[in-house]
């Protein structure tokens, strides 16, 4: 059987989904069996250098690249999975949603107690970072996701059941306790 | 022809950034950037909620090193409920929570050295992109694949145990924890299921450490000449000047080892620390106030702590802390590819503190939080695995916080990383004809070496492509090429 291409990213999100899918630990050994890895955080492919069947989203966009990156991948992705509750809600970066980006820039970079004396009122906005979005979004806002696995971080086990459904393509377990967001 | 290099995102470290690397006609490296592209907002945000959230909404900026976030967030809170600061806690709350710092410690070095970075030293940084990464490693040396991912795995349950969940955990609370470690716990991390024992993390953690020693000793001019540049260093240290990663007094000493913070109260950390913004980056750049912006910067981390501690008070772990000294006759390692050597020291320390700390009956006690007089602000500083980590609350009178301050790892490391991106850039891409993809990934090899984590420094984190745009002095694009 030709192994399935899997891809991962990290849009706003803060790892921890993918450190959770490490915690799947021995069976990582496993997956590399049955699985092959294009473009991730975890390897050097940058960009894709095959079409991807599965691609793993954590994070929700909270700038432009992460918009970018989040259709770069549903371009070369047969199925996308939102993991974890900042692709499928916003998560915590979304808290900032009803606050002004202006205020949320003051607090960090001219009122902080730290900050030296910033006169000119300098504020992060070369053109090499991209621009923020006036709202942190879900990734389904921005494309179409076809699964989403829910939890903060969703739980290794989940990670590694949904990963063994979709690759061999037989229908998943879903008691009513893994339903849940954290 | 000035050209234009990108280097975007940066992979195999854990955060949003990318690099850019400007050439002059002679191909000469004029001026290189780190830049950090996410920002979260958090400092805002958090006004408004209920103190007792920030221990578990600030640790959502970092999935990698949640447990410093949880831990320096709940330090400061200890202020805020009357509980002082470190020495306040019961001795049970104290050592559950050292306990849980210790675990994360090791994971998180241990995923950067096996899953991160050891397929630089395995294939090395000319290997074509498709080998460097732990897979590979899996195929290529299984039994240090498999030890990498059983070693990060005994961390995750040292959390676990302590936090109530491996990412994200609850376990501390302001002024202690809200668990002690059931015997059952205890016995299963003592003695657990082959390998899966304190002494067998003992035991592999000297064999990471023999692999990065006998890969130095082969490749000695390489490793220690690799962006090395002298600096300050700062850390946290025990009164007694021994490591100590989750409590003490800030010391800072210079390049030749002088003292220039002499172990203050990090409750004013903000007399000592200043920040400066620049326009191209989200992370800001922290410097010693008495010093200036440009004396003032600092290392902080492995390489650093041990640049700043007397000691190490656990035996193997000083045995080979007098080695890591005595390679530069006493005085601070400014060689960056050294933040190796230095973790792996740490990797041991910490495999031995958890040892130690699991045959402490103190932590079955059942006293676990204390309560004094409420105050209305607090300063939580710890020594994440990347650094000092300081976390500042204020808080008001219905509860809510009003204010937050956030100095976290990588942001101290903003200013040394930049210098190591220079340092490698000028080294490997001065005056060359074409600009290669090794030589692409040598300038991350110097960044990987800080462990950046960018998650927390914006606070975000994610990874970094590699793309290289060459630009003619109108910055018009007349060639792309992308890494990977
Ligand atoms: S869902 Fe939770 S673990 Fe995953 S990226 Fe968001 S905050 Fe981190």
């Amino acid at each position: 059987m030709e192994k399935k291409v899997i891809a991962t990213t990290s849009l706003a999100g803060c790892f921890g989904c993918h450190m959770s899918f490490l915690d799947i630990d021995e069976r990582l050994l496993d997956l590399i069996e049955l699985v092959e890895f294009n473009k991730s955080p975890i390897d050097d492919i940058k960009r894709f250098t095959k079409p991807v069947d599965i691609g793993i989203i954590e994070g929700g966009c909270a700038n432009s690249e992460n918009v970018e990156v989040l259709r770069y991948f549903r371009e070369n992705c047969k199925i996308l999975v939102s993991l974890g509750e900042c692709a499928i809600m916003g998560g915590l970066p979304a808290m900032r949603n009803g606050i002004s980006i202006d205020e949320c820039l003051a607090e960090a970079y001219l009122n902080g107690p730290t900050v030296q004396l910033n006169k000119e009122k300098i504020l992060p906005n070369d053109e090499e970072i991209p621009m923020l979005l006036d709202r942190v979004v879900p990734c389904h806002e921005v494309v179409k996701i076809d699964y989403f696995l829910p939890g903060c971080a969703p739980r290794a086990d989940l990670i590694w059941d949904a990963l063994v459904a979709i690759v061999t393509g037989k229908e998943m377990d879903l008691p009513y306790e893994v339903i849940k967001f954290d | 022809m000035s050209k234009k290099i990108t280097i975007e995102p940066v992979t195999r470290v854990e955060g949003h950034g990318k690099v850019t690397i400007k050439l002059d006609d002679l191909g000469r490296v004029t001026e290189s950037r780190l830049h950090i592209v996410e920002f979260r907002g958090f400092e805002r945000f958090i006004q408004g909620r209920p103190y007792w959230e920030a221990p578990v909404l600030v640790q959502r900026l970092c999935g990698i090193c949640p447990v410093s976030h949880h831990l320096a967030a709940a330090k400061a809170l200890d202020v805020i409920v009357g509980a002082g600061t470190g020495e306040g806690l019961t001795v049970t709350g104290e050592k559950i929570r050292r306990l849980m710092h210790y675990g994360q410690f090791f994971q998180s070095h241990v995923l950067h050295f096996f899953h991160l970075s050891s397929p630089d030293f395995l294939f090395g940084i000319d290997a074509a992109p498709e080998l460097r990464n732990i897979i590979a490693v899996a195929q290529e040396n299984r039994e240090l694949a498999y030890q990498g991912i059983m070693m990060r795995k005994y961390g995750q349950e040292v959390i676990a145990a302590t936090a109530g969940k491996k990412i994200h955990g609850t376990g501390a609370i302001p002024g202690g924890v809200n668990k002690n470690l059931s015997l059952d716990e205890r016995d299963s991390l003592l003695k657990g299921p082959d390998p899966m024992s304190a002494d067998k993390m003992v035991e592999w953690s000297l064999g990471a450490l023999d692999f990065f020693k006998h890969y130095h000793k082969n490749n000695r001019e390489m490793v220690d000449n690799y962006a090395s540049f002298p600096s300050n260093h700062l850390s946290l240290v025990r009164k007694d000047g021994a490591l100590d990663i989750y409590h003490g007094v800030l010391r800072a000493v210079d390049n030749e080892g002088r003292r220039i913070l002499n172990d203050v109260d990090y409750q004013d950390y903000n007399h000592y620390i200043e920040e400066e913004v620049r326009n191209w980056t989200y992370m800001k750049f922290p410097y010693l106030k008495e010093y200036g912006r440009e004396k003032g910067w600092y290392r902080v981390g492995p390489l650093a702590r041990l640049n700043v501690c007397d000691f190490i008070p656990t035996p193997l772990a000083q045995k080979e802390f007098e080695e890591f000294k005595a390679y530069t006759k006493g005085k601070p390692n400014g060689m960056s590819l050294h933040y190796h050597w230095a973790r792996l020291i740490e990797v041991l320390h910490a495999a031995e503190v958890m040892r130690d700390l699991l045959n402490d009956p103190d932590l079955q006690g059942n006293d676990l939080v204390v309560k004094g007089k409420r105050q209305e602000e607090g300063v939580g500083v710890i020594e994440a695995p990347r650094g000092t980590l300081f976390h500042h609350y204020k808080v008001g009178d219905n509860d809510l916080i009003t204010m937050a301050n956030l100095i976290v790892s990588t942001t101290n490391n903003n200013e040394p990383m930049n210098r190591a991106v220079n340092a490698t850039a000028k080294a490997f891409m001065n005056g060359q004809q074409e600009i290669t993809e090794p030589m692409m990934n040598a300038v991350e090899v110097a960044i990987r070496a800080y462990d950046p984590c960018l998650s927390c420094a914006t606070h975000a984190l994610g990874q970094m492509p590699l793309e290289v745009t060459l630009v003619n002095e109108q910055d018009e694009v007349i060639d792309k090429k992308i890494k990977g």
